[in-house]
């Protein structure tokens, strides 16, 4: 945190000063560890056996916050029978099917209930009920959408049908308090010490930390970056964070929470509204193909939903009206019908395969560098290359816009400028301080940037042109320019562009289009034209306009709440006055369960939201995250829809139940709890289970990808290292926007890799020379650090050599050097379709590479001595003493 | 106020701004950096270079762990030095530095990382100051020691002078440069760059003499947290310069990072020189008058 | 300035008649240093802002003399970074002002061994037209199971993370008219 979010770490060091213990978790001593207390350097790839070792340290000694687990987790719920955890199965859960790579969740449900999954599946939960029913479909048909409905996580949700068995003593055996406790049995302190290269005093330092500090007077908090989310099993990382914190009472709380520290400006605002393919605004699905789907079949036909994710309904209306205006109507389903539908995962990295593939021809990249930042670089630009078209829109002269000329493969030779026919724009683009906008940071909060100067010459933003190429695009297509007829068909399939609702005033010079006008869309309106002030204001029949139901209210009154600015130190500690934060500018979500049952503060100490009984509402230091009026003792009566059917005692409202998930029936991919699998390339065999990796990982066979072996399998000795890539605070992410910069380029000059003494006597490195590492997918150079911050770690006997490698180099600007990121696969967690970077294999050397085609030549000659063929790092299912 | 040549030279002086001429002026400025607290993040460096425009530094990778811009100079005006240390494990208790991995294979071995961002220090008894020809070099109102650029002349005596190897001159400029404490912001209220960018307080701007009861409460926390190590460095009015504008609270000896343990002001023995001076130069006089009048007989 | 003043303004003699006898304060004082003013408070405007960085969101204070930014510093006010920046966002006014920035459209034909120049109004144009033809070459009604799909899967777009949220609304709302599905950023990667 210090290394990434230096000035987020200010809190840290606040916390430090007032006798907070600081944790720092990582296999690198950073400047954060520098910093904490306890540094724990286990190795990279074993979180799940570290924090899983903590949850059977929480549960086998009754550490568990027992008022909080019993009110507001699914503890009592009670699973079915048919259930079989990775316990019984050496490492799967029950229901996989190998053929496919794929589960089937339907043994994971509740006794007595099936619960659909989140928003986000529903439509394909629904579809896959009647394709059952029907059987009409072919086998591999159905496997697709079963696949599908796993690869559009939207929000958190879920829908009963029925109502789950429950047992409030937790002594059921199948009860999930019960399975939990049984699941986790196994991660002792010794086997987290094996596993992760640690010892047990380590382990049980920081277990009594976070244990002494949990509960009604105390809440310890998680931050984490994409150490935890970059791996196959990266979703279940933060499930096995979230079971940990539920079980010690430490959501919804004041100084508690698992709090995600993402790196860019607006990564969580362009989540929220995502440029992501399978999400609209706001956490709605993207439709998935159907012979016939209309809203109802979308929102799902089912009465009945209960939480906040039953008015779906009206969220979709609204997303719909903001888009198609006047022409949307109850009639045409609101244009419903314009939605392109989904049919199987669109991810960034399945288009690199098909631009590599040559089925898709056209481009845009917008402030993003997959030359250098992308795992697999190197194929990534395969697929630049192979384009027809390709807009570049960047501050400066990034890789990705010049790899057809300098590329590190015209090098190689593997291709030739002139052979290359992709046409490339290269737009010059507009920064933070020459336009108004909003980001959203870390914590959910819209903060408003004004525009300070016009852009110079070409310089645009992004809101200028997407807004002039859409102007454009219709012109064209109205006929305006061309003045041809479409043909009927042509013409239904441009209604969508046509109908679209895009007359944004616009300003000055530039025809800037208004940013505040694009707020106020986003925030809504109602049938008047009114802005609206919140989400529950959202109707059904189309009189309200909402652009993401989320951020409605972001506008309310008409005043742009993004831009408030009330100094932090005039107002209290939570700030309410300063930006917006979604929803409804809440601060702390879930606060409800910030109180006990009964709606009083756990703690004086911790208290932050509590029932006012003279009142009759919820007051406290934030704005509730429940039903404002709703009382503590509120029980839905057993036909409640909504929200209604959510109890006053029940604080996780976007659940069906109202209750934090210690145990997920359904909606992931990979298996209801978390289970330590090895990173997809890993030099040791899996301690725990004969399954060595994720068995629900995507992989991506490809001559450009080729994937290392793994554990035991033969060849794994080629590729013996671990290496761990990451951020240094010098700079970003892939350079762009600091490789440029003298100030930051003098202070980090060059690509780098970090190495223990001990590897670097054994591999003859010197410090401050050359090093050469080489994956399957590629090999590259760097200078040597020699430094004890890098420590080897033993595990099963071996010793284990860890490498670090910053990423954020390329051959442009002032600070220049190899991308880290060519090493890396592409093998991709099968719930968000993310990368591992932070735990992959590859050998080191000394010396810089070899030029031209010898470096290909390299990468071949370890792929053959490691026996490495397209089938290697594939498999499914793995049993003890290799691949089955 | 009067000053004996002592005080104005090397002895303790409560007033540099007064001793230099400023009748009515603000209390005396400075920089405490707690290097207890430092991420060694670089803003610093980086918020220096931007508000003094100062050019960059070379983009040579050291080798000196995450150092790479070597140390103060013309161009580097504030620095962050990095100090990895691996040390015999003394059984730990939190010191507000981790005690590592009693677990991984070097288990006997204790790692820190220090950061340190250096600075100017601004002396009490400023020998740069002193040996300046030309007046570039001046006090300020709030006791700070500024180089005038546009009275310099880059004749560089200012350079050896310096007990700490902060002031340089810049090539192709020719001039010597070196923290200002941003007399510019001072002057219209402002703290220095460097302190109000960095993001843990590391480095503290504000009154001297509050500083000096900060530093020294900070000091006991850390030692009654058993981190029997932390000492301020520069604080003392009565050390080899008087005290420095500039102080640090550190974690080990001054050499560790590269700090002199001991400053003198260069010209503490100027008076004692020019008496001897004195004495050498009546004694050439003596002799010539005495060769004079030797030609005489 | 009379005579006198001016005699008076020499350093000598501000020296020897002054309390500064050793030359080395105030009588030392040149005239730039007496001048001396932060160039924030010459600034025509000071402007509200957010880091570009990574996602703390500090708050900034942009300040514009002569419609040029000549400082970026942390605002004070922000609750959430009072007043500090990282070595990142320290940098940001070298970020924005930076001259080798880009500032005119560049344009590569298929094939082609140089940069070339293109007006931007040609080269707006020109995308749309690749948009259109690519779309219109891709585009898929249904599958070969009669399953809907309306879209094309001829074009993706990467990107989004850096931009404002009504920047990705603008694109996430024209993409999904246009049918266009593969659309990411860097949440993913």
């Amino acid at each position: 945190m210090a290394e990434c979010h230096p000035v987020g770490f200010q809190w840290v060091m606040e916390a430090k000063a007032r006798g907070a213990t600081i944790i720092h978790v990582d296999p690198r001593f950073t400047r954060t560890s520098a910093l904490a207390d306890i540094h724990v350097p286990l190795r990279a790839g074993t979180d799940i056996a570290f924090l899983g070792g903590l949850i059977n340290h929480v549960l086998s000694r009754d550490l568990w916050f027992r008022e909080y687990v019993m009110a507001y987790t699914n503890a009592p719920m009670i699973v079915r029978e048919d259930f079989r955890d990775t316990e019984d199965l050496d490492g799967l859960f029950s229901g996989f099917a190998e053929q496919t790579r794929h589960y089937d969740p339907s043994t994971w449900q509740y006794e007595g209930a099936d619960v659909a999954a989140a928003a986000g599946q529903r439509d394909q939960w629904a579809l896959m009920h009647r394709d059952e029913e029907a059987g009409e479909r072919s086998a591999a048909g159905r496997r697709t959408e079963k696949a599908s409905s796993m690869e559009t996580a939207g929000a958190a949700g879920g829908r009963f049908h029925g109502h789950p068995e429950r047992d409030e003593t937790l002594q059921h055996p199948r009860c999930v308090f019960q399975v939990l406790r049984r699941h986790f049995a196994r991660y002792t302190p010794q086997l987290v010490a094996d596993v992760c290269g640690i010892t047990e005093r380590e382990f049980e330092r920081v277990a009594d930390a976070l244990t002494a500090n949990s509960g009604r007077e105390r809440t310890t908090a998680f931050a984490y970056g994409v150490g935890w989310t970059h791996h196959t099993v990266g979703v279940q990382y933060i499930r096995t964070a979230a079971i940990l914190q539920l079980l010690l009472g430490n959501i919804g709380r004041p100084g508690g929470g698992i709090l995600a520290l993402r790196g860019h400006a607006s990564i969580q605002g362009s989540t929220d509204i995502p440029t992501l393919f399978n999400i609209l605004p706001g956490y709605l699905p993207m439709p998935h193909a159907h012979e016939h789907l209309d809203l109802d079949g979308y929102v799902s036909a089912d009465a009945g939903s209960k939480g906040y994710w039953g008015n779906m309904d009206a969220y979709a209306v609204s997303l719909l009206k903001a888009w198609w205006g006047d022409v949307a109507t109850a009639d045409n389903e609101y244009c419903f019908g314009y939605l392109p539908r989904l049919t199987s995962s669109h991810s960034n990295y399945d288009t690199v395969v098909k631009q590599v593939e040559g089925s898709c021809e056209g481009y845009f990249l917008v402030g993003e560098n997959p030359a250098v930042g992308t795992s697999n670089s190197r194929m990534n630009r395969f697929g630049l290359a192979n384009l027809t078209w390709l807009v570049v829109r960047d501050f400066n002269m990034i890789e990705s816009a010049t790899f057809w000329k300098d590329g590190p493969e015209i090098d190689s030779g593997e291709l030739t400028t002139e052979d290359i026919a992709t046409e490339v724009f290269f737009l010059p683009a507009a920064a933070h301080v020459e336009k108004d906008g909003s980001f959203t940071n870390t914590q959910r909060m819209l903060q408003w940037h004004h525009k300070a100067v016009e852009p110079r010459g070409d310089q645009r933003s992004e809101l200028w042109f997407y807004y002039h190429l859409g102007r454009i695009i219709r012109e064209k297509l109205a006929g305006a320019v061309s003045r041809e007829t479409p043909t009927p068909e042509q013409a239904e399939r441009d209604r969508p562009i046509l109908d679209l609702t895009w007359d944004y005033p616009t300003i000055g010079e530039f025809a800037e289009p208004d940013a505040e006008a694009v707020l106020a869309e986003i925030s809504g309106w109602d049938g008047e034209g009114r802005p609206l002030s919140s989400y529950t204001q959202l109707r059904t029949d189309g009189s309200t306009r909402c652009g993401c139901w989320i951020y409605c209210g972001s506008y309310a009154e008409g005043v742009n709440q993004t831009a408030r600015r009330k100094p932090g130190r005039e107002q209290s500690w939570v700030a309410p006055e300063w930006g917006w934060a979604w929803p409804l500018n809440r601060r702390i979500l879930y606060n409800r369960a910030s109180a006990d049952p009964d709606g009083a503060p756990w703690s004086e100490r911790k208290a932050y939201l509590w029932w006012d009984a003279e009142q009759r509402k919820w007051v406290g230091h934030d704005v509730p995250d429940f039903q404002a009026t709703k009382p503590p003792d509120y029980r839905p009566p057993t036909d409640a829809e909504r929200e209604d059917a959510i109890g006053g005692s029940e604080p996780f409202i976007m659940q069906a139940d109202g209750r934090g998930w210690l145990y997920v029936p359904t909606g992931l991919a990979d298996g209801p709890m978390p289970a330590h699998y090895e990173p997809a390339e890993s030099p040791v065999a899996n301690l725990l289970y004969g399954q060595q990796a994720n068995p629900a990982r995507r992989v991506f066979p490809h001559r450009l990808n080729r994937y290392a072996p793994s554990g035991e399998t033969p060849g794994s000795e080629v590729y013996p290292h671990v290496f761990t890539t990451y951020r240094l605070t010098e700079h970003h992410t892939a350079g762009g926007m600091s490789r440029w910069l003298p100030y930051l380029s003098e202070l980090q000059p060059e690509f780098f890799c970090e190495v223990s003494p001990a590897l670097a006597a054994e591999r003859g490195l010197e410090h401050g020379g050359w090093a050469t590492l080489v994956s399957p997918r590629a090999a590259i150079e760097a200078r040597v650090l020699v430094t004890e911050r890098m420590r080897p770690v033993t595990v099963g006997g071996h010793t284990i050599h860890q490498i670090g490698l910053p990423y954020h180099w390329g051959d442009n600007g002032l600070s220049t050097g190899d991308s880290a990121n060519e090493l890396l696969p592409i093998v991709l967690d099968p719930n968000v379709h993310i990368q591992p970077t932070k735990a992959d294999t590859c050998d080191i050397r000394p010396g810089r590479r070899p030029r031209g085609r010898a470096r290909l030549a390299l990468v071949q000659e370890y792929q053959r001595r490691a026996g490495i063929t397209a089938e290697t790092g594939t498999e499914a299912v793995t049993r003890r003493g290799g691949p089955s | 106020m009067s000053f004996t040549l002592d005080e104005r030279l090397s002895a303790p002086l409560m007033d540099p701004a007064a001793e230099a001429g400023y009748a009515e002026h603000p209390p005396r400025m400075g920089f405490f950096t707690d290097t207890s607290v430092c991420i060694g993040c670089k803003a610093c460096e980086v918020a220096c270079k931007e508000w003094n425009a100062i050019p960059e530094g070379g983009l040579d990778l050291t080798g000196m762990s995450y150092d790479n811009s070597v140390g103060l100079g013309a161009s580097t005006w504030r620095h962050v030095a990095f100090v990895e240390q691996a040390t015999p494990n003394r059984d730990a208790v939190d010191l507000g530095m981790p005690s590592v991995p009693q677990g991984a294979l070097q288990d006997d071995r204790e790692l820190r990382w220090l950061m340190a961002s250096d600075v100017c220090k601004h002396c009490t008894h400023a020998a740069c100051l002193d040996v300046c020809p030309t007046g570039s070099l001046f006090r300020t109102e709030f006791g700070t020691v500024v180089v005038q650029e546009d009275i310099c002349n880059g004749c560089g005596y200012c350079v050896p002078a310096c007990p700490y190897g902060v002031i340089d001159l810049r090539p192709g400029d020719g001039r010597a440069w070196k923290c200002t404490l941003c007399y510019d912001r001072l002057g219209a209220g402002l703290e220095p760059a460097c302190a109000k960018a960095c993001p843990t307080d590391s480095i503290q701007y504000g009154p001297l003499d509050e500083l000096r009861d900060r530093a020294a409460e900070r000091v006991d926390a850390l030692h009654e947290a058993g981190a029997e190590q932390a000492r301020l460095y520069g604080h003392d009015p009565a050390d080899g310069v008087g005290g420095d504008g500039a102080f640090f609270l550190l974690l080990d000896e001054p050499e560790v990072y590269g700090l002199p343990p001991d400053p003198v002001v260069t010209t503490r023995d100027l008076p004692a020189m020019w008496r001897r001076a004195a004495v050498a130069a009546a004694g050439t006089v003596a002799a010539v008058a005495a060769a004079f009048l030797g030609c005489r007989r | 300035m009379g005579v006198r003043a001016w005699i008076e303004g020499w350093p000598a003699v501000r020296q020897i008649a002054g309390r500064d006898p050793l030359g080395r304060g105030a009588a030392a004082k040149s005239d730039r240093s007496r001048m001396l003013r932060a160039r924030t408070e010459d600034a025509d405007r000071m402007v509200r802002s957010v880091c570009p960085y990574c996602a703390v969101g500090c708050g900034q204070q942009v300040y514009v003399s002569g419609e040029r930014v000549v400082q970026i510093e942390g605002d004070p006010d922000s609750p959430v970074s009072r007043g500090r920046l990282c070595p990142k966002g320290a940098a940001s006014h070298q970020l924005v002002t930076a001259s080798d920035r880009q500032t005119a459209v560049r344009y590569r034909r298929p094939h082609g061994t140089e940069w070339e120049d293109l007006d931007l109004d040609t080269a707006m144009d020109m995308i749309a037209d690749r948009v259109i033809e690519t779309r219109r070459r891709t585009w898929e009604d249904t599958d070969e199971n009669g399953r809907v799909l309306r879209r094309t899967l001829g074009f993706a777009s990467l990107g989004g993370a850096t931009l404002d949220n009504e920047e990705n609304y603008l694109m996430k709302k024209l993409y999904t008219a246009l049918g266009a599905v593969e659309i990411e950023n860097q949440a993913r990667i």
